[in-house]
């Protein structure tokens, strides 16, 4: 275990300790405690920093399961070191803020900061695995424990329903994942990352490669909401803020992003990557920046603004990809928008905190988050005012905060994915600007909307639940120090371009940075391009669109709410309920006779499929011995007596006939020669008749009128083929003799080994005493089970009198 | 000789046989069918002397003893049933 390996098992074992920690020190908040860990494990991946700057990396490997090829491999490069710096990073001052934040006395903090720390652990598995099953163990950790927080107040019905949804979603997504693991497992023959990465070309053409593609995206566009997967992201926002801002803004929807980042080198190579990752993020983006303006709540717009930003990212990892398809200079300008994505990552993660910590300033210093019943708080909480400014006009993409930066990074990547001359880009290539362009058009009303409707205008404080008024300091810091990294990255990119971005760049796109290195300069200004005209139209325009809003909202009313995802969600679910029942109670009907109708047609229709295809009936007559007059006569009144039992018209006919099967059955074993078997057959027979005429004489009064047996298509189909089964097997089966009996051996050593005659007996009790042992032990079960029935009903009989 | 003498007293005793499952069946009231199934344990028993002769073996005697206490019980306990209206006499009441 190396000090990697500590790092990420830290939180898990904090996780363990925090229920302790809680009643000892009952005067401190639990979150103090909590704090220490995020805050030591950043100060440790900061110490990386330098090595990883060189394009060092570091791999400690720890043996799991050896025989299965699992082993706990923590991997550090450029990518897994800045998601593990934004979960420290931001984990560390989410703690921070929930201190504020989570009241000490009204709620209960050990299970939030508990599911919390399993959740930070659980995501810097995630990001620091190199193998995929363990990968995959950490993934459904981060599911289960979001799972958990969405659900934290369980007595609303709003947060079971919002965690029951992102579980089934990011659960299917997960499950889908595992299996597109195995088969890059099956293609590979290693669970290895950067091993398989190392055989990418080799993989692309295995059957399994689109297979596995499909699987793992689908895992990878569910965990990041990316449209249709998007809808649990809304409704995870029943969550308390924190929880919001942490997981549901600037972590764990972002592993998604990491999945498809992590394992580019792979995929990436197949021109379809490039397609569906694109294609997939620019549409949810503009869905995302859609739908945010239709929303009241202020978490809502942050929801479906969360959704679009993280469509942006996915769409620039898979124009990214497209560098693959180039060589040389024009590669260089598609691995521009891999080192984009990863910046706006970054950015992502700052202002969407700061964002959702505003947020939840203001829901908790005035009761409300609708942004109908605000306004005009500009004056009572001028910080916050001043965070919130900041972060919603990152979020615009307005000059000079970091927001700017990687939006116009974003349109200069889809303007050269219009240039593109592959996979018909050139036809369709042009959508992606044009999308692009209207999603952040969107994106721009939405920020103006969430910040202005907010803080500007007139005050309503009647409509407040509380009066309003600026948070606590220690509410503030964490906020501060978000918008406070907005504005420095803003002006100054290039501290993140070579110590962090870079090494990012070359763990997603490794053979071609290590054949030409890429150097990332991001500058505030580089001249009169088209992406700054475009800037500067959707300003404009989103302006135009902002100060006119109310007269054009009519469009979210167009859509009918029949046809939305979450209807088709809540329809979908509701459908599986009942559509299940409804098969189950279909079939398990609780009529026995049914289950008898399935049991044995099932079992004759497949012993005959199989006798057919494997052509497996024989007819071989040549062992065959002469039939005589004897047998032919008892055959004779066994087949009568047996049909007549389905014709006879009282019960008693039927158990009399009965009786009649089993008699000649006995006279059969006299016949063949068997004595002991005739002996023990008229014994049993007599008494299990007699045992018939008792069941039939205590039957009850009420339903005197016997009938006839029914008579049913379904059970003479049935009935015929069973007989016609077994008979064909048992002929086929008696043809094809493989080897002789070993009853040769019992007739040999019957006297001389075991002192007796009878054969039969001394088979029972010498040769095989053990099968007798137990049918004895049946006899004395039936006849204890008997007498327990009879006693038991009479004694409750007695007790009730 | 011997041989087609057993198969005609077996062929009589199955048509006597026939004959009694005949009134086993049609028999208008139940002693009339229990004294059938008693004559048919009976004929049993002969049939299967007649077989142990023809299959020259001494090993179905006991089946032959065991048919005549088994005919014996169960005429017994029918004609108790018909009498009493049941075989064993609980004495759980006392």
């Amino acid at each position: 275990m190396s000090m990697l390996h500590w790092s990420i098992l830290l939180p898990f074992i904090a996780a363990f300790c925090i229920p302790f920690t809680g009643k000892i020190a009952r005067k401190i908040h639990t979150g103090w405690f909590v704090l220490a860990i995020p805050v030591a494990i950043f100060i440790y991946l900061c110490t990386l920093l330098p090595k990883i700057k060189e394009h060092a990396t570091l791999l400690e490997s720890v043996s799991w399961i050896p025989s299965l090829d699992i082993s706990f491999d923590a991997y550090v490069d450029g990518l897994g070191l800045l998601f593990a710096m934004l979960i420290t990073g931001i984990g560390a001052l989410v703690t921070l803020y929930s201190i504020f934040y989570m009241n000490k006395e009204k709620e209960n903090l050990v299970n939030f900061y508990v599911f919390l720390l399993l959740f930070m652990g659980a995501m810097l598995g995630v990001v620091l695995s190199d193998n995929l099953i363990v990968l995959y163990t950490f993934w459904e950790f981060t599911s289960l424990s979001s799972f958990l927080l969405i659900g934290y107040w369980n007595n609303r019905k709003a947060s079971r329903y919002g965690a029951q949804k992102s579980l089934l979603i990011t659960f299917l997504g997960g499950l889908s994942m595992l299996g597109g693991f195995i088969a890059l497992y099956v293609m590979g023959d290693t669970f290895s990352i950067r091993e398989l990465i190392s055989m990418a070309p080799e993989l692309i053409q295995h059957p399994l490669f689109y297979f596995s593609m499909v699987l793992v995206l689908l895992g990878a566009f569910t965990k990041s909401a990316q449209f249709p997967f998007h809808i649990w992201l809304p409704d995870a926002m029943e969550a308390p803020t924190p929880v919001s801002a942490y997981l549901h803004s600037a972590t764990m929807v972002k592993a998604g992003i990491y999945l498809v980042a992590r394992l580019s080198p792979i995929f990436a190579l197949s021109a379809e990557w490039v397609w569906v990752v694109g294609l997939v993020g620019i549409i949810t983006l503009f869905w995302g920046s859609f739908n945010a303006i239709r929303q009241h709540d202020l978490k809502g717009i942050l929801a479906f603004s969360t959704i679009s930003q993280l469509g942006m990212i996915m769409s620039m990892l898979g124009m990214g990809a497209a560098a693959l398809h180039y060589t040389g200079d024009s590669s260089k300008v598609y691995m521009a928008a891999t080192a984009a994505a990863i910046f706006h990552l970054i950015n992502h993660a700052t202002f969407k905190g700061s964002l959702f910590m505003v947020v939840g300033i203001i829901d908790h210093e005035t009761g409300t988050r609708d942004i109908r019943k605000l306004g005009g708080l500009m004056t009572f909480m001028p910080i916050t005012f001043t965070i919130a400014a900041i972060g919603s006009f990152s979020m615009a993409g307005l000059p000079p905060f970091n927001g700017f930066l990687s939006k116009e990074m974003f349109f200069k990547s889809t303007l050269t994915m219009a240039n593109a001359d592959f996979l018909s880009l050139e036809t369709w290539g042009i959508l992606f600007p044009v999308i692009a362009w209207v999603a952040s058009v969107f994106t721009f009303v939405y920020c103006m909307i969430l910040f202005f409707k907010t803080f500007t205008g007139k005050a309503k404080l009647e409509q407040l639940p509380k009066k309003p008024h600026e948070a606590p300091i220690g509410m503030l810091i964490s906020p501060i120090i978000l918008v406070s990294l907005v504005i420095i990255w803003g002006l100054f990119p290039n501290m993140l371009a070579e110590t962090i971005i870079e090494p990012a760049v070359a763990a997603i796109q490794p053979v071609l940075y290590a054949a030409d290195p890429y150097h990332v300069h991001i500058s505030m200004w580089h001249g009169l391009q088209p992406e700054l005209w475009m800037t500067i139209g959707v300003v404009a325009l989103g302006f135009i669109l902002y100060k006119t809003y109310p007269n054009w909202t009519g469009i979210y009313k167009w859509m009918p709410t029949r046809y939305t995802l979450n209807n088709g969600y809540n329809k979908s679910l509701s459908w599986l309920d009942i559509g299940s029942n409804k098969l189950t109670r279909g079939y398990m009907n609780g009529n026995i006779r049914d289950y008898l109708i399935y049991i044995f047609g099932f079992t004759f229709i497949i012993l005959l499929y199989m006798m057919w295809r494997l052509d497996a009936f024989t007819l071989n007559t040549t062992s065959v011995t002469p039939i005589g007059i004897y047998e032919v006569i008892l055959a004779v009144i066994l087949v009568t007596a047996s049909i007549m039992i389905l014709f006879a018209k009282s019960r008693l006919t039927s158990i009399i006939l009965l009786g009649t099967v089993g008699y000649t059955v006995s006279l059969l074993f006299v016949l063949f020669r068997a004595p002991d078997l005739a002996l023990t057959q008229f014994v049993i027979e007599t008494v299990s008749t007699s045992l018939f005429l008792l069941c039939f004489y205590h039957l009850p009064k009420y339903k005197p009128k016997e009938k006839r047996v029914r008579f049913k298509v379904t059970n003479l189909i049935i009935a015929l083929g069973v007989g016609v089964t077994m008979t064909l097997l048992a002929l086929s089966s008696h043809s094809t003799k493989l080897f002789s009996s070993i009853s040769e051996y019992y007739k040999q050593v019957t006297y001389k080994e075991a002192g007796g005659e009878n054969m039969v007996n001394v088979i029972l009790v010498d040769f095989r005493g053990l099968d007798t042992m137990f049918e004895i032990t049946v006899l004395a079960i039936a006849a204890i089970g008997i007498y327990t029935m009879i006693k038991l009903r009479l004694e409750r009989k007695g007790g009730a009198e | 000789m011997l041989n087609f003498m057993l198969q005609l007293a077996l062929l009589c005793i199955t048509i006597s046989m026939g004959i009694l499952v005949y009134r086993v069946i049609k028999g208008p009231s139940i002693p009339d069918r229990v004294v059938a199934l008693d004559a048919i344990g009976t004929n049993l028993i002969c049939m299967i002397a007649v077989l142990s002769i023809l299959l020259d073996t001494s090993m179905f005697l006991e089946v032959i003893l065991l048919i005549g206490i088994l005919s014996f019980t169960g005429t017994v306990a029918f004609s108790k049933f018909l009498e009493k209206g049941e075989i064993i006499e609980n004495e759980r009441d006392l």
